[in-house]
């Protein structure tokens, strides 16, 4: 039996990298959203520029699942290397849409799914000449096809395409007619609509679609950053990309065309960090972009920023480890490289985003904590975030937010101070005063150093000025506790002894999975953390439950890790629940891992329901 | 932010800049080095030129790595805000901090380990980027700090104190900066302050990366007979090219200079350095040429000293980057935060 659905399927996409192939699968995806029906794409990739396999995944979900769902229900099969994977990979009645210019055997097809096949290649070299257009046009026969197939309204995508060619107007007439090719082709050889098929709906609201770093760019911008200096690394490059982008628009003065920002190519990431805490020292905003790999390289660096307190900002774009590991896949994996970066007692604020939305507001809000803070500052994104494009709440800035420059002392703030020291602890939260350099001509200045000091910066390796002085970090890091964003709780429907912790990408799959949870009976407290150190939120939440899942994208439980360390509690309460092989955890493998461990639970002792 | 020094009333007979300033007010804590330690006399030339230059110490940012030589900041302009930073990344600090604010003054001090071996590559994009700044390696061909180990400045042939023979070529850092764009080039020895002290003074109003490679010799590591970093080697081997006299564009030019002897060279503001050519036909502006004597004269065993490349022209990473005039750290909220209505534009094109 053909899959029967409307607005609930995941279509897949299999094509040759470098083939031209992504614009035209997001041609499609926002064609969805223009429908009003939302979606979750996600591209799969290999590391690599041309000829390697990639896949594009779209998951349509009116019921708004923006998490990965597993399975493919329609395959759009475009690349000879992978068929036998890829057709094999199709749910049972799920569908097949191929280029039938070369025949394919009975033997490489499947009795249980339907076949749609079209000669694409045949159609696209009688019309064009151009090889170029001969094969790009391919692409966008298929989604012409895609929009017959499952019923979906051809005008939104020959709107996006006009939008899409603006300032190229004569590309907007061959796309549109190669569209309505493949859509009139498919209306004569198919049965159209098939029973699985979209249909306008209204669940996208004022919604916005791109990707975590186009949006930690911008954040950036937003958070006045004004020193970038970066080394290309994915899956963190476009976020650099993006911030010069925006800045280009938004920061160039209309006059002198002068820049208010600086942006560094710097020669590895050691030189990267070295600019951002020269920056941050000399009082200017500055961060770097970078993912695992770089952050090892910029250990010895994040000490000296955390003893000597200079504010800095780091993206971490995660990818699979160790080493060079899955460079484009995806994982969580760099949470206790972040939080203990460098050598002795050092410990750092990490930021967790879900979503595009929120890696705007933390990337501005990472500029404000370093500067209170006086301590670099994480926000940890990954792959799935950054680098696929994503539905969620549109960007949005309170325009009579100032940036907080933390506690800066002005000329004359020295002149009326009866005493100051760079260290010292004034207010009683840990967080001393600093001055930037030029500041005054006989006040204030004072040495930064990556060895031990009095509250006078004055050098000394005395054990007690140095004790008193890491005594203060821990207390700065407490106060840490109260000015980062604080946890999300979601109750359950019913009191449970069950609870959730989790963060960052996997928040849409666990969301679902409660879901689909709680209609099993199953009832969890859902608390996503949102950064390190931990509240005393998360503590409580921990003390109030039986068990508590702890849900992850690593193979060592690195967030389980941190909150036995941090918050000394008792191992067998926190159970790991982790995914780490490369794709972004799905909403079944959640369920079902809770579900088993459930069982085994009431197996073992009949006292304990959920 | 400029906010300017106020001169100052002294006794007549201390010796007052134009901003009232004695030599005192460019003096920063007692040093803890080796009696007789090259860096110190470096240290003096450098508090000698920014006494001269009438410089308002706390409009400098002295910036360090690790090392005996990368100390040396604490040691003078005490109103100055200082930065040692890690072993090596000295260059990429005074990078961002120049980014940052490109009103001050950026002098870097780092040592021959701390530059040629584990920051080679720190020191080599800092300068082909352009940073305005005054790099000074205080060169002794050893690590001081960690008790003698030759470094990457070393000569082959060199011998360290317990006799054993560097095996290993040498990086010449002038010669590297030469290749690598710096576009201002200097060596210099601890030992000669009269040719130290305006060429720091040129370095500081040259706008761009000016190097200047100091030989710097370590009385208790690399001092002895057999070294070619000891006080008497290099007195014995220095091949200085020129002299000069380093002139503030309000200064009258009193010295009378013999023709055809001097080239004198008009920096960006104004002011000017007379060079009494030692070699006849050398000239400063011309880096192929100066390449080329460095080799000639090595090969020789000659330490070229002096003004070795000068372009008078520099572009620095400001420039190159076009950023505002205002330093960046000063831009706040309206300069930098677009607000709502241009975010609802960016909204507007992602549905
Ligand atoms: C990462 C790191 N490795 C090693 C050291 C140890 N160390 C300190 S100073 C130094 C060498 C300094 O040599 P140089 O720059 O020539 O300075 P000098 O003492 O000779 O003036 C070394 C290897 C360090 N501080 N950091
Ligand atoms: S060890 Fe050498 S370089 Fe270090 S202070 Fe002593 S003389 Fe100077
Ligand atoms: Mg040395």
């Amino acid at each position: 039996m053909p899959i029967e659905s409307i607005n609930d399927c995941v279509i897949r996409f299999a094509n040759v990298n470098g083939s031209g192939s992504a614009s035209a699968n997001q041609l499609f995806a926002r064609s969805i959203m223009r429908m009003g029906v939302p979606v979750a794409p996600r591209n799969i990739f290999p590391s690599n520029i041309q000829g390697l396999p990639t896949w594009y995944e779209v998951r349509v979900s009116e019921a708004g699942h923006r998490g990965a769902r597993g399975g493919t229900d329609f395959m759009v099969a475009m690349n000879p290397q992978t068929w036998d994977k890829d057709v094999a990979s199709i749910e049972p009645g799920g569908y097949l849409f191929y280029d039938s210019s070369r025949t394919v055997p009975d033997s490489k097809l499947r009795e249980d799914i339907v076949v749609l096949g079209m000669p694409l290649t045949n159609i696209c070299n009688r019309e064009f000449t151009d090889p170029r257009q001969r094969n790009l046009f391919k692409n966008i026969m298929y989604v012409g096809a895609l929009a017959a197939l499952l019923d979906m309204d051809l005008a939104e995508s020959e709107k996006l395409i006009s939008e899409q060619f603006k300032g190229k107007e004569k590309l907007i007439a061959p796309n549109q007619k190669v569209l309505r090719m493949g859509y009139d082709l498919a209306r004569e050889t198919f049965q159209c609509p098939l029973p699985m098929r979209l249909r306008r709906s209204d669940k996208v609201g004022d919604a916005v679609f791109l990707d975590g770093n186009t949006a930690a760019g911008l954040g950036a911008v937003y958070g006045g950053a004004t020193v970038c200096a970066w080394y290309p690394i994915t899956p963190s490059t476009s976020l650099a990309e993006a911030f010069e982008r925006y800045c280009n628009r938004l920061r160039v003065d209309p006059v002198t065309k002068q820049k208010k920002f600086g942006i560094v190519q710097a020669e590895d990431e050691l030189a990267s960090i070295g600019m951002v805490i020269g920056a941050g020292w000399n009082g200017a905003r500055a961060f770097t972009a970078t993912s695992g790999p770089g952050i090892s390289l910029m250990q010895e660096f994040l000490g000296l920023a955390y003893f000597a307190e200079i504010p800095a900002v780091l993206f971490d774009v995660q990818r699979g480890g160790p080493s060079t590991g899955m460079p484009t896949r995806t994982q969580q994996s760099d949470i206790l490289l972040a939080a203990y970066a460098s050598h002795g007692d050092t410990k750092h604020v990490l930021l967790f985003p879900e979503d595009p939305h929120e890696c705007f507001e933390f990337g501005a809000l990472a500029f404000d904590l370093a500067d209170r803070l006086q301590t670099p500052i994480f926000v940890m994104l990954d792959l799935d975030i950054g680098m696929n494009q994503h539905m969620c709440k549109p960007l949005k800035w309170d325009d009579t937010r100032n940036l907080d420059r933390g506690k800066v002392m002005s000329a004359a703030d020295l002149d009326a101070a009866k005493d100051w020291g760079r260290y010292l602890d004034v207010d009683g939260d840990g967080i001393p005063y600093r001055t930037y350099p030029g500041t005054h001509p006989t006040k204030g200045a004072y040495f930064t150093r990556g060895t031990s000091r009095d509250r006078y910066a004055r050098y000394t390796e005395e054990a007690a000025p140095y004790v008193d002085n890491m005594e203060r970090l821990l207390h700065k890091f407490e106060t840490a506790k109260t000015i980062v964003p604080a946890p999300e709780f979601r109750a359950a429907a019913q009191p449970t002894r069950l609870g959730v912790l989790y963060y960052g990408s996997t928040a849409p799959s666990m969301n679902e999975a409660a879901e689909l949870l709680a209609k099993e009976g199953v009832h969890l407290d859902l608390m996503r953390v949102r950064a390190f150190p931990f509240s005393a939120e998360v503590t409580d939440f921990i003390a109030a439950h039986e068990q508590v899942f702890v849900v992850e994208q690593n193979r060592d439980a690195q967030l389980r890790t941190l909150l036995l360390a941090e918050c000394s509690i008792d191992p067998a309460q926190l159970v790991k629940i982790l995914n780490y092989d490369g794709n972004p955890i799905t909403a079944r493998f959640i369920r079902k891992a809770i579900v088993d461990h459930v069982e085994r639970l009431s197996a073992r002792s009949p006292k304990v329901h959920s | 932010m400029s906010y300017l020094a106020k001169p100052k009333f002294h006794h007549p007979d201390i010796e007052t800049n134009e901003l009232g300033f004695t030599h005192r007010d460019y003096e920063g804590s007692i040093s803890t080095l080796c009696a007789g330690c090259g860096h110190d006399s470096i240290s003096s030339a450098i508090m000698r030129a920014c006494f001269e230059l009438s410089l308002p110490p706390h409009r400098i940012a002295k910036l360090s790595g690790i090392g005996c030589s990368s100390k040396t900041p604490t040691y003078f302009l005490g109103q100055s805000h200082g930065f040692n930073s890690v072993h090596g990344r000295m260059p990429s600090v005074l990078t961002g901090a120049n980014l940052a604010n490109r009103d001050l003054i950026y002098l870097g001090v780092s040592g021959d380990g701390d530059s040629a071996s584990i920051g080679f590559g720190q020191f080599a994009h800092s300068i082909r980027r352009g940073v305005n700044m005054v790099y000074i390696v205080e060169n002794n061909g050893v690590y001081g700090l960690t008790k003698g180990q030759f470094s990457a400045t070393s000569d082959r042939g060199s011998k360290s104190k317990r006799g054993v023979v560097n095996t290993d070529s040498a990086i010449d850092l002038a010669a590297t900066a030469l290749q690598l764009g710096a576009t201002f080039v200097a060596r210099s020895f601890s030992g000669d302050k009269s040719q130290l002290v305006p060429l720091i003074k040129a370095a500081i109003e040259h706008r761009g990366s000016a190097f200047i490679d100091c030989i710097s010799p370590c009385v208790a590591f690399n001092n002895h007979e057999g070294s070619t970093r000891s006080f008497d080697y290099v007195r014995s081997h220095n091949a200085a090219l020129n002299k000069l006299d380093y002139i503030t564009g309000r200064a009258p030019i009193t010295t009378d200079y013999e023709p055809g002897s001097t080239q004198v060279v008009k920096l960006h503001d104004g002011s000017t350095i007379r060079l009494s050519k030692i070699g006849a036909d050398y000239d400063v502006h011309d880096r192929v040429a100066a390449m080329h004597h460095l080799h000639t004269r090595q090969a020789t065993g000659e330490i070229v000293t002096g003004l070795i490349y000068l372009d008078g022209e520099p572009h620095d990473l400001h420039d190159s980057l076009n950023t505002v005039t205002t330093p960046l750290n000063e831009l706040n909220t309206p300069d930098l935060t677009p607000g709502q209505k241009a975010l609802d534009a960016i909204n507007a094109s992602l549905r």
